[in-house]
């Protein structure tokens, strides 16, 4: 489990070449062992399939068989596949509005209100005048939590806890927000499962309320294979314009990211690396292609190839 | 039941117009398996044994396959672990029985130790609960509040102070108050933090100051929607604390539940919870036969 896959495929193009000429039977036998790292790396096993389709073509297309280093050229050839997959390039997020709006959603504990409260820094620190509002209504202490989070920032929070209609909540909120001159708000939802009819119905009432001028959905990269039918029902539901990966701290090969991007065909904006205010990031998809495939040190192994 | 019946009625797609287990049919169960987090290693194992007795009684047809697989899952989960367990106390049951609670961030632990709370106390118990997550924000209020929910007492030391001696007063206190049960909050961590997976050994060691085989479980909490990342968390928390229990939540939503599946083939630890919901009761005593059950049962 979580081998290199340049490992992976050096020992076998070595296999192979030891059996003399590298044939397409070869190259099937390889594109198969890609298949298994990336699902070994939580990609989703319809779109490891595709992917590693569209792999053996480009393989065929720039006749690997007849490189001089075979394993090396496959590799640089799934990561700029990956890359592609993923965007290609950054992209940043929408703040226009008079206030702009900033919707997050997401399963139980992805991490949202974390991440409410490192996109508020992030605003914050360049210049604009951010306001948190709590609509996460049923787990205990949500509130306190986001608090916390907005006095650690130094950014307000609308609250209102004796209120147990988020939507409601949501609309006070953005007039709160015009009549104080924030420039900014940031909606922290409570966690809700894409089965959950209720609260889904629920979720897209605050969208319609709030009007955002941006909806984030926010994914715990750790997240296995149901990863793309959580975050197409999401869509469905909410046509949100960007993904934010968070935990990558740890040593998850973030699988679900080239999924969710496959499947719903959104950009993944930032990235959330810790529990600090201060860990948050944009989002570069060569490395996270880099991650995927489990090569740290793999870009100077593609710059050689 | 809320763990839903995805592979039987998967299982039933793939068989659409066979009237044998051939090649085919085999790729499509593994793709099911691969699908629902079951992890490439289990899986393959699976298949191989399905395979094997497809050789061996050479008509199985679609309905036996079905009957075949529930066996052979049923088998897996039996081989590796020991009993289900039966009741919330383990057999050797110490007074007080002292749980510490452990797991990476969000998972659901101390929502959990909300739930395990109100089974003991609804079943009689005295419970008290120590609040050793002083790190996440409001977390101590978040116990609190499930404290106050079921009507148990919380040990807390507030936010920001040392959790080894939060789990230190907890244990004292369950002792003092002549508590059945005490169970520790812990904050979550990744198990590539170093430090912070130190950190358990030594809320470990203070606790053994009170009671010297405290504590006498150790709950790892898995979220059920984790991926192949949840078999490492299981290697690592087992390699840095003596786990010797599992609780997996979030069922309710995956509609699959499939880590179960690998999770108790990979690890000799049994499950001893699942989690399957937000609710006080939304919690059940893991029993191999119903959950195998419940996978393949129709809607
Ligand atoms: N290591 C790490 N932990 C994180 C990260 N983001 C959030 N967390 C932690 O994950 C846990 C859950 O985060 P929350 O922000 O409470 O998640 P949530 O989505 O708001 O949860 P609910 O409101 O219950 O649905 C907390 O312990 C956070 O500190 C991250 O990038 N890395
Ligand atoms: N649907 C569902 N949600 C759950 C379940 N268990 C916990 N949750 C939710 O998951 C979120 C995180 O739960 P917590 O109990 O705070 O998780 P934790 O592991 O204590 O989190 P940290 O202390 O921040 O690491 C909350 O929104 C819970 O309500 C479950 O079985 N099903
Ligand atoms: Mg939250
Ligand atoms: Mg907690």
């Amino acid at each position: 489990m979580f081998e290199n896959l340049s490992t992976t495929l050096d020992r076998a193009f070595k296999t192979l070449k030891g059996q003399g000429r590298i044939t397409d039977i070869n190259v099937a036998a390889t594109v198969k062992e890609i298949r298994k790292a990336l699902v070994d790396a939580d990609v989703n096993y319809k779109v490891a399939k595709t992917v590693t389709d569209k792999i053996r073509d480009e393989a065929m297309g720039r006749k690997v068989l007849i490189a001089v280093e075979p394993g090396q050229l496959l590799v640089k050839i799934v990561h700029e596949e990956l890359t592609q997959l993923m965007g290609g390039r950054l992209q940043d997020i929408n703040v226009k509005g008079e206030p702009a709006v900033v919707l997050i959603a997401g399963l139980q504990g992805s991490g949202k209100t974390t991440f409410s409260g490192k996109l508020a820094n992030y605003l914050k620190k360049q210049n604009r005048n951010v306001l948190l509002a709590a609509c996460d209504i049923y787990r205990p202490a949500a509130i306190d939590q986001l608090k916390v989070l907005g006095q650690q920032v130094g950014v307000d929070v609308y609250a209102e806890p004796e209120n147990k209609n988020a939507v409601q909540i949501a609309r006070n909120a953005i007039q709160f927000a015009k009549a104080n001159n924030k420039k900014v708000v940031i909606v922290d939802t409570a966690g809700r499962l894409a089965v959950d009819e209720q609260m889904m119905r629920e979720i897209e009432e605050v969208k319609k309320a709030v009007q955002p001028t941006e909806t984030l959905f926010v994914v715990d990269s750790m997240t296995g294979q149901d990863a793309v039918n959580t975050a197409k029902t999401f869509n469905d539901r909410l046509n949100f314009d960007g993904v934010v990966l968070t935990k990558l701290d740890g040593d998850t090969r973030g699988g679900a990211a080239l999924s969710i991007r496959s499947v719903v065909d959104k950009p993944i904006k930032f990235i959330s690396t810790g529990e600090k205010m201060e860990a948050i990031d944009l989002f570069y998809p060569e490395r996270m292609a880099s991650r995927i495939l489990g090569m740290g040190d793999v870009l100077s192994l593609v710059e050689k190839a | 039941e809320k763990t839903k019946d995805n592979f039987f009625s998967k299982l039933g797609k793939a068989m659409i117009g066979k009237s044998k287990v051939d090649e085919e049919v085999l790729d499509e169960l593994e793709e099911i398996l691969i699908t629902s987090d079951v992890g490439v290693e289990t899986t393959l194992k699976i298949i191989k044994r399905i395979e094997e007795r497809v050789s061996v009684d050479k008509y199985m047809n679609a309905s036996e396959l079905d009957r075949i697989l529930k066996e052979e899952i049923a088998k897996l989960l039996s081989e590796n672990n020991a009993q289900d367990v039966k009741s919330y106390f383990t057999a050797t049951s110490a007074k007080p029985y002292v749980i510490m609670v452990v797991g990476v961030n969000g998972v659901g632990k101390t929502t959990t130790i909300g739930k395990l709370a109100s089974q003991f106390h609804k079943a009689g118990n005295k419970v008290v609960l120590g609040a050793a997550d002083t790190f996440r924000a409001a977390a101590v209020d978040q116990l609190i509040l499930w404290g106050n929910r079921v009507g148990v007492p919380v040990i807390s030391h507030g936010m920001n102070t040392d959790p080894a001696s939060v789990a230190y007063d907890a244990v004292r206190e369950g002792v003092a108050r002549n508590a059945d049960v005490v169970i520790i909050d812990t904050a979550g961590r990744l198990h590539t933090k170093v430090n912070l997976m130190n950190e358990l050994s030594k809320i470990k060691k203070v606790m053994q100051k009170v009671i010297p085989d405290a504590p006498h479980e150790i709950l790892l909490v898995l979220d059920g929607s984790t991926g192949q990342n949840a078999f490492i968390q299981a290697k690592e928390f087992t390699r840095a604390t003596e786990v010797n229990a599992l609780a997996i939540t979030k069922l309710d939503g995956t509609a699959k539940g499939g880590v179960v599946i690998g999770i108790s083939d990979q690890f000799k630890i049994p499950v001893k919870y699942i989690g399957v919901g937000e609710k006080v009761e939304d919690l059940q005593i893991f029993n191999r036969q119903t959950f195998v059950e419940s996978l393949f049962k129709r809607k």
